[in-house]
């Protein structure tokens, strides 16, 4: 369980210390959470802040918890302990019908039975609207969705975008001050997916109140949110803003994720003395413990020691894996550095890349970055 | 072309085989038990003999049947008890059976019109109605009148089957119109409403109140007398075991025979 | 169904041979189904056709399929206002014993429909359990009634609907309930408004196997309701009544019987076909 300041990039009061939150309690706007879930050996305990306006996206590999963070959020599934305020009121014990949280599930979920908008209907009819007020309230929503042609349409008919936008139409419907997107993009093809993507951070950004999302897409992550939180094993791991994130990775996980080269040591000055493993030379001056970070971009692949030796950041390796990524060549490598290395096709030919080839890595000490552990 | 023409000839042989199939076990079903003993003529009595005999028979064939069997070591004598149409139903489609013994001549009749019985039926006993009432009689039942008081719940059987021809019979020997809440399948359900005390009078046999025990109180009417059931019992034309049946047929009229039936109630015919 | 199980080849290999169906499966196959229809065409072999427009004259006939028509669907509308929330108990909630409670439920399916009936007896006749306080309280008695009538009905027609039910509802996906409690409809809300919809062709089929249960019910029937022609004498029990004396009476009866029930069961099919 971390807890860090919550407002990063949306601060419309200074933020606040985490002792603070601790002892006076959330700002009275917005969502302060922290969802202990007990599951049969596997425990979440997440802590949750957000001011109204925030999106944050919760990322993390499959089985972290993300979606029984969502179901808790949405109460669905009980808390263990903890607690949910959302602005300022108690809803730990509040049944999901009667929270004023609305979800776009991850294969949306749309009533079959009903049109597109009997189904945008449906939360106003639930929460009191007359039957013509509740549709005329769906029909304004499509519209804004633009989907006003499609209204009398039932689910099966509708493409996946259609869909997805009738889904967010019909939590929106019901004015909640939390909207839960659990994957929003995943059931869509890479096509629609791009269209949408677009579509949906113009409607989150529009959006008043808080809105969380769950991906294991980081690049939904970093267009849809303003802020992070990653998630590994029921714990948050990091939380931040996307570029911040980006830059220093603190795991593997989001290493990996924003496809960069992560190593933890000790900072001495202009090198970071790794673990486990060899020097490697920054321009940043540190000391303590501190990450180094390099792109896969950064490397040079030389077949021969290169004369000069001008990098001092240079490793010898062998090559364990070659793919293609994009029109780019990625070569896993092993020896003393592992490390992922981009280059062209053509590179990959001059230098006769195959698995088990002997190769210098070389990378420059302005292309790392260290940073404090 | 070749293919479907193949292929729809081996259906049909197919379908000729499972069609032998279904006849090869229908022949077998039909050739019943005991059909071995059939042409033996040995004066000593063996082998199973099938008795059809009306419900209301039931207590004492039962006993009779016993008796048979330890006198007749080797013999064995099964029953097959129900309403008497039904029996005589089965009968004439065929049912293997030796002996029947049907609760009215009018079922006899439908049996042996379609030649099944060898020789002639004969009455071994027969039955009178009787009124049965919750024990104790608390409604104070004492006529057939009695029964249409309003408010009175009674079962009669069916007119479809013996007692209830018997009992129409008997109302309108008195003049009673009588409503029932009920036209029972046969006369023990017409009685197991009377014990089970959802109804308060049933008119039934005899035989059945006294089979019934404290669970009822009978109630003679003197109507009855216009009702009297003849029970005719014959050997069977197709009979497998014609000897031992004939054998048992005798047991049954007898006088150790008429003593056990009198206990259950019959009269003498 | 058939669409994937016969078309899909030939469509896949229009030129190829035709797949043999083996011998093994063949044979029974049609010993089955000649096992099923033969009956039903020795009813039709042996119907008394030349009396057959003065047999079903008669009021009595008229009366008697009224009777059955109208109880069974009686039946069939008071299993499904129990029924099936009681299909949703067992498919959606959890509690000690379910798994006895649904044995229970399945045991009228295996009980003697005549046993049912004494059964009925011993609990709503008049000496019942709780037959005498509705006799006491309310002057109710159900044996001997139409009412009576439409209770052995549903004991015996019931468990097949709710057996449908639940498995269609085990089937249904549970999320579409949560989505609906996420937009504010409480759990009967959400049960009504969008689990019953989905699961609407499943309700249906179970409806129409309880209406046909029901419809050719007579061992409970006869035993908890008694024979009364007009009151609780319905088609089952005029057929075996006839066929105590007069066999070409029940042969039409029951050829009565045998039309209505295609001719429902056919106008119900699409749904029926859908579901299973």
């Amino acid at each position: 369980m971390t807890l860090r300041p919550a407002r990063r990039s949306h601060a419309p009061n200074a933020a606040p210390s985490p002792t603070e939150i601790h002892q006076k309690g959330p700002s009275p706007e917005g969502l302060d959470a922290r969802l202990v879930v007990d599951r049969g050996g596997f425990r979440l305990d997440v802590t949750l802040t957000a001011a109204p306006g925030d999106v944050v996206a919760l990322l993390g590999p499959n089985g972290a918890g993300k979606t029984t963070a969502l179901r808790a959020l949405s109460g669905l599934i009980p808390l263990t302990s903890g607690h949910l305020r959302l602005d300022g009121v108690r809803l730990d014990d509040t049944p999901p019908e009667s929270r004023p949280v609305g979800v776009v599930f991850q294969d949306y979920l749309l009533f079959p039975h009903l049109t597109a908008l009997d189904n945008v209907a449906f939360g106003p009819r639930c929460r009191g609207a007359g039957k013509a007020e509740a549709r005329a309230q769906a029909a304004e929503w499509l519209d804004r969705m633009g989907l006003a042609d499609h209204a009398g349409a039932k689910p099966r008919r509708l493409s996946g975008g259609q869909a997805q936008r009738v889904a967010l139409a019909r939590a929106l419907a019901t004015r909640p001050r939390l909207l839960l997107l659990d994957e929003p993009l995943a059931a869509l093809d890479a096509r629609t997916r791009l269209e949408v993507r677009a579509q949906l951070r113009r409607h989150l950004a529009g959006f008043e109140a808080v809105a969380v999302l769950v991906t294991h897409d980081p690049l939904d992550a970093m267009v849809l949110a303003d802020r992070l939180v990653v998630i590994e094993h029921g714990q948050v791991v990091q939380e931040g803003t996307p570029s911040d994130i980006a830059r220093h990775p603190r795991t593997d996980y989001i290493a990996r994720l924003v496809g960069l080269n992560l190593y933890r040591g000790r900072a001495e000055g202009h090198t970071v003395r790794l673990d486990a493993g060899p020097d490697i030379t920054t321009t940043e001056e540190l000391s303590g413990p501190a990450f180094v970070a390099f792109p896969p971009g950064a490397v040079t692949l030389y077949r021969e020691r290169p004369a000069g030796a001008s990098a001092r950041n240079l490793w010898r390796c062998e090559v364990a894996g070659l793919e293609t990524h994009g029109d780019q060549i990625r070569a896993d490598l092993t020896g003393e550095l592992a490390l992922t290395a981009d280059l062209t096709t053509v590179a990959a030919a001059e230098l006769d890349l195959h698995p088990g080839a002997p190769v210098w890595a070389a990378v420059k000490a302005t292309q790392t970055h260290a940073y404090p552990a | 072309m070749t293919r479907s023409a193949h292929w729809t000839r081996r259906m049909l042989q197919v379908a000729g085989v499972s069609t032998a199939a279904l006849l090869t076990l229908s022949a077998c079903s039909s050739s019943g038990p005991g059909s071995d003993q059939g042409s033996s003529s040995s004066p000593k009595l063996s082998g199973t003999v099938t008795v059809f005999a009306a419900a209301s028979l039931e207590e004492s064939f039962e006993a009779l049947g016993k008796t048979f069997e330890k006198r007749h070591p080797g013999t064995r004598v099964t029953f097959n008890f129900g309403g008497s149409d039904t029996l005589a139903a089965s009968i004439t489609s065929g049912a293997p059976a030796d002996v029947f013994a049907a609760a009215s001549t009018r079922t006899m009749a439908t049996v042996t019109d379609k030649g099944d019985a060898a020789g002639t039926p004969a009455t071994f006993v027969r039955n009178r109605l009787e009124i049965a009432t919750l024990p104790g009689n608390p409604d104070r039942i004492t006529s057939l009148k009695d029964l249409a008081k309003p408010g009175l719940k009674v079962v009669l059987c069916d007119r479809t089957v013996p007692c209830g021809a018997a009992a129409r019979q008997a109302l309108d020997a008195g003049g009673v119109e009588l409503t029932p809440v009920s036209y029972e399948q046969d006369v023990k359900s017409a009685l197991t409403k009377v014990e089970l005390q959802e109804a308060d009078a049933a008119v039934v046999y005899r035989t059945d109140v006294r089979a019934a025990g404290d669970k009822v109180t009978g109630v003679d009417f003197p109507e009855s007398a216009k009702a009297v059931n003849d029970y005719p019992i014959t050997l069977l034309e197709n009979a497998p075991n014609p000897e031992t049946a004939k054998a048992f047929i005798a047991l049954v009229r007898s006088a150790e025979g008429q003593k056990v039936l009198s206990g259950a109630g019959f009269l003498k015919p | 169904m058939t669409d994937t199980l016969q078309s899909r080849p030939r469509r896949e290999r229009p030129r190829g041979r035709t797949r043999a169906v083996p011998i093994p499966l063949l044979v029974p196959a049609l010993i089955g189904l000649a096992f099923l229809l033969l009956p039903l065409i020795a009813l039709l072999v042996r119907a008394p056709w030349s009396s057959l427009p003065e047999q079903l004259t008669s009021a009595e006939v008229w009366e008697a399929l009224r009777l059955s028509l109208v109880c069974a669907t009686a039946a069939t509308a008071l299993s499904l206002v129990v029924g099936v929330p009681l299909a949703w108990l067992l498919a959606r909630t959890r509690f000690p014993g379910r798994g006895f409670v649904r044995a229970l439920v399945t045991l009228p399916l295996v009980l003697p429909p005549v046993v049912g009936g004494v059964a009925l007896l011993l609990a709503f006749g008049r000496n019942g359990v709780i037959g005498q306080w509705l006799d006491a309280w309310f002057g109710i008695t159900l044996p001997f009634t139409t009412t009576g009538v439409i209770l052995a009905e549903t004991f015996v027609a019931m468990p097949f609907l709710v057996i449908s039910v639940e498995g269609t509802l085990r089937a249904a996906d549970p999320r579409y309930e949560e989505a609906a409690t996420t937009l504010g409809a409480s759990r009967f809300t959400a049960f009504r408004r969008v689990t019953l919809p989905l699961i609407a062709p499943g309700v249906a089929a179970g409806a129409v196997l309880a209406w046909a249960r029901a419809l050719g019910e007579f061992g409970a029937t006869i035993t908890f309701a008694g024979n009364f022609p007009g009151r609780t004498q319905t088609m089952p029990l005029a057929v075996y009544l006839a066929l105590q004396n007069d066999p070409a009476a029940a042969i039409a009866l029951s050829l009565v019987l045998l039309a209505v029930s295609i001719a429902v069961l056919a106008a119900l099919r699409d749904r029926w076909l859908t579901a299973s």
